[in-house]
């Protein structure tokens, strides 16, 4: 059992300008913004639905996740902390599960998703014997 | 107060960065070219619409807000499953047929 007390102590002690709590908040905060800021940016200019569905779970995971983490320093009483730790755990379920459904319309809706590995291998064979004819 | 005298604190960092990654997000949402970048924009900027929302009531010193973001996020979930559900089976209802049956 952690002797929460001696955690607040912690958190509370001053390092540098800040305390702990502070700097460890700026460090959520500020990593938390990049990463939203680069799947954003992803969404912007990856080439098709399905890649830009990367660039949004980037900005679900890593970016939401950590500036609400950073929030979590901020606050003195537990009920907002579990109010954060409740919005955090339901955007784990909630966003693989809403890109699934995403995912699963935009291929029954004939979206191409591009070639498959066996196409793949077929274009490559075809290549390989075009070539020597050609030259 | 002059510009050079503000000193950001992290809510203002966190609340711009959102801010800015929103209207990334809107640029998608007006060109994507299928129905489906629209849905994926308008997901994503419902989610950072959950974190604006609790860094503005930190923001404001009323963390209180935290209660409408949890609602929000509630809310945004179900939206984007009802919309992408619709345009798969033209229905929120059950499919007319084949195997996908109360799928989502």
């Amino acid at each position: 059992m952690v002797d929460l007390s001696s955690v607040s102590a912690l958190l509370n002690s001053q390092i540098g300008t800040l305390i702990v709590a502070d700097w460890l908040s700026w460090f959520f905060i500020v990593s938390g913004s990049f990463f939203a800021l680069v799947g954003a940016l992803g969404l912007v200019r990856l080439p098709d639905v399905f890649s830009r569905m990367h660039g949004a779970g980037m900005v679900d995971t890593l970016g939401i996740m950590m500036i609400l983490v950073g929030l979590m320093f901020q606050t003195s009483e537990p009920i907002q902390v579990l109010k954060l730790v409740l919005i955090l755990v339901f955007v784990i379920f909630t966003s693989p599960t809403s890109t699934f459904a995403l995912a699963r319309a935009a291929i029954h809706g004939g979206v191409n998703p591009g070639p498959s590995m066996e196409e793949l291998k077929e274009i490559e064979k075809s290549k390989a014997e075009a070539k020597p004819s050609n030259t | 107060m002059s510009l050079s005298m503000f000193e950001p604190s992290m809510f203002d960092v966190g609340a711009i960065a959102v801010l800015l990654a929103m209207a990334l997000s809107m640029v998608r949402a007006l060109i994507g070219p299928t129905v489906f970048d629209r849905i994926l924009a308008i997901n994503i900027t419902g989610t950072l619409t959950v974190v604006l929302i609790s860094v503005y009531g930190f923001l404001d010193g009323r963390p209180d807000f935290l209660d409408i973001a949890l609602l929000y996020a509630l809310i945004n979930f179900i939206g984007t499953i009802a919309v992408s559900k619709y345009v798969k089976f033209q229905g929120l209802g059950h499919p007319l047929g084949g195997s996908d049956e109360g799928d989502v």
